[in-house]
């Protein structure tokens, strides 16, 4: 940082190490972790790993249709004949696509917006900034999402939109809340004295000691934005038929409760899964970034 | 003190307002024209022009903005395109039914999470306290139309004990006069013991699919801040003076820990109501979030602000309250008018 250009070159190697040691203390993170990465696996993988990879779009087979968990078919196969586990690996793409979007876009942007807000609080565009997060905020995410959604004409990248204008507020107040106490800190002090840059002191001061909780944060809401925009697409916005999304198959099958209960209770389950490995993973996470010994 | 919650009931007057300028402008950019849309292909253009002047579709934004809301102040929301009627008497019709099961749920939740909370921290490291572990994170990560789904499956068709759709059953006539709106409450207050408990048995099911991510939350909560305060020095010192293990958990660990807890579960109870959206379309309730959805899922402009300016009024009373609570609790905010935010 300021002043001490010569610090020892830092052992990268062993420093991963460290964290790796911190992360793996909590044997359930890397459960956690472990879901996740197979998880990935199969849905990048999907034309390779799933036994049926066309059966992800218009395809047609009705003498296998209806059928139950079986040798041939793992999980079942839908009312047309495709088979469900085919299905739910392209769906994690989807569910991806819809995690990684989302946090791409409102992590940066909320926190920068939080992080400026809190450095200058006090003036007119720090009370602005948060009294539109205030507005955004008193509105559930999933309504303000269905809101915007509803206006759009339903595709997954509409929906991610319509997931972005909801989300960004809560790393907007999480940064905001971290910059306010951080900006009185006797390093941010002694680089205004020495004349730094305010992107300086923004970026390179402050954000380091931001990052923890940002990250922990974002790797919780991997699982919570999967979650919502599985929500969307149970109600029909969202990847639209013949592509297969989450939620969509969970309200498809919901129809043909009892019988043919694996229609919808095992992409209940992938939901539940994915979530919980980002649940698990995220507080590994919490415990490798929080700074303790 | 005083002072402070006038601030910021004002503060959040301000946030009413400024939804109802994002609702507005949502509600404008959907492609198509309102008055178009109102009155049919079939109408001649002439006819809509008229609408469009009545509606005062043909002002400038702001012009349009300031109509709209003043229409709102004297809740005059418009007309809904669904049901052809003025969208303030759908929501006064809708609204008591889902406040029924939100009330319902909430009340679940908030007794639920924080008693599971004390019994995982009183048995901490016990199996109990395992189980319960597993159980919330089961709670926090399935989203509750999933639970919906579960419970049609488990109660409509496996074991079929109670209800899973409507308010009452069929065969029930409703309350002879609707006073709350609320069918319970109606019931009770005309002591129609048998209708009481048609709509109870009707009202479980949605209530408690709703409420169980919350539960669950609350409780890993309230168990993390016992377990922290737990190691505090007072408690330590209670602990010396032979203070029995129950008062202390109830007298000194629980008000403590349950701050944090309680303004989360203000922002659950908001979820509640965001998740009724979907749990009462799987149960067939009509309530509001029923009527929200469909008006959503069918570009019914009038209804959508109408609902989603009730469900921030919702929101903003909840913060009030959670608020209120949170002050009475901590001394620090009681006494000396509370932190620096």
């Amino acid at each position: 940082m300021n002043g001490s250009g010569k610090t020892p070159k830092r052992d990268y190697l062993d420093e991963v190490r460290k964290l790796w040691y911190k992360f793996s203390l909590n044997k359930m993170s890397v459960v956690g972790l472990g879901i996740v990465a197979l998880v990935l696996i199969v849905s990048v993988f999907q034309p390779l790993v799933a036994p049926y990879p066309t059966h992800i779009g218009a395809v047609v087979d009705f003498k296998n249709a209806n059928r139950g968990p079986c040798a041939d078919y793992w999980l079942g196969t839908d009312t047309v004949g495709r088979d469900i586990m085919s299905r739910i690996f392209y769906a994690y793409r989807g569910a991806f696509t819809m995690g990684l979007g989302v946090l791409a876009a409102t992590v940066p942007l909320g926190s920068v917006l939080g992080m400026m807000a809190g450095y200058w609080k006090g003036r007119w565009f720090s009370t602005f900034i948060m009294r539109m997060t205030d507005i955004f905020l008193a509105l559930p995410p999933m309504i303000l999402a269905l809101c915007v959604c509803s206006i759009l004409r339903p595709t997954l990248f509409n929906s991610l939109l319509a997931m972005c204008v909801a989300w960004w507020p809560w790393y907007t107040r999480l940064a905001f809340g971290m910059t306010t106490s951080l900006r009185n800190e006797m390093y941010v002090k002694s680089a205004e004295l020495l004349g730094a840059s305010k992107p300086h002191i923004l970026f390179r001061e402050i954000l380091p000691n931001c990052t923890g909780s940002i990250l922990t944060k974002a790797t919780l809401d991997m699982g919570w934005v999967i979650l919502t925009g599985a929500t969307l697409s149970f109600v029909g916005l969202g990847e639209q038929p013949p592509l297969p999304a989450l939620g969509t198959m969970v309200s498809d099958g919901a129809k043909y409760l009892p019988a043919q209960w694996w229609l919808s209770i095992f992409p209940a389950l992938a939901i539940m899964i994915i979530v919980l490995g980002f649940n698990l993973m995220g507080d590994g996470v919490k415990d490798m970034l929080s700074g303790e010994e | 003190m005083l002072k402070k919650i006038l601030t910021k009931i004002g503060v959040y007057l301000l946030v009413l307002l400024g939804l109802s300028i994002l609702v507005f402008i949502i509600a404008r950019v959907i492609p198509g024209d309102p008055a178009r849309q109102a009155l049919g292909p079939r109408v001649s253009e002439e006819t809509v022009q008229n609408l469009r002047r009545e509606m005062n579709l043909d002002k400038p934004l702001v012009t349009q903005y300031l109509y709209w809301l003043k229409g709102a102040v004297y809740l005059d929301l418009g007309n809904s395109l669904q049901t052809r009627r003025p969208v303030i008497t759908d929501i006064r019709q809708y609204l008591p039914a889902t406040l029924e099961i939100v009330l319902l749920s909430a009340l679940f939740m908030i007794i639920g999470g924080i008693l599971l909370g004390i019994v995982s921290t009183k048995y901490t490291g016990k199996w109990l306290d395992g189980v319960i572990r597993v159980l919330s994170y089961l709670g926090i990560v399935s989203p509750s139309f999933l639970w919906a789904v579960l419970f049609m499956l488990l109660f409509g068709y496996l074991f079929p004990v109670l209800p899973t759709t409507g308010r009452i059953s069929q065969s029930m006539a409703a309350p002879s006069r609707i006073i709350t709106g609320m069918y319970t409450i109606d019931y009770l207050l005309q002591g129609n013991i048998a209708g009481y408990l048609d709509a109870i048995r009707h009202i479980i099911l949605p209530a408690v699919a709703l409420m169980l991510g919350g539960m669950a939350q609350a409780a890993r909560l309230t168990r993390g801040n016992m377990v922290e305060n737990y190691l505090k020095d007072y408690i330590q010192a209670e602990q010396a003076y032979g203070v029995t293990e129950n008062r202390l958990l109830f007298k000194y660990l629980l008000k403590p820990s349950l701050i944090p807890t309680i303004t989360v579960m203000a922002m659950d109870i908001a979820a509640i109501f965001g998740n009724a959206f979907l749990v009462e379309n799987i149960f067939n309730y009509p309530g509001l979030s029923r009527y929200g959805l469909s008006a959503m899922l069918n570009k019914d402009i009038n209804a959508i602000s109408g609902v989603v300016m009730i469900l921030g009024l919702v929101f903003i009373v909840l913060n009030i309250l959670s608020d209120l609570i949170v002050a009475w609790l901590d001394p620090r905010v009681r006494l000396m008018g509370g932190s620096e935010e």
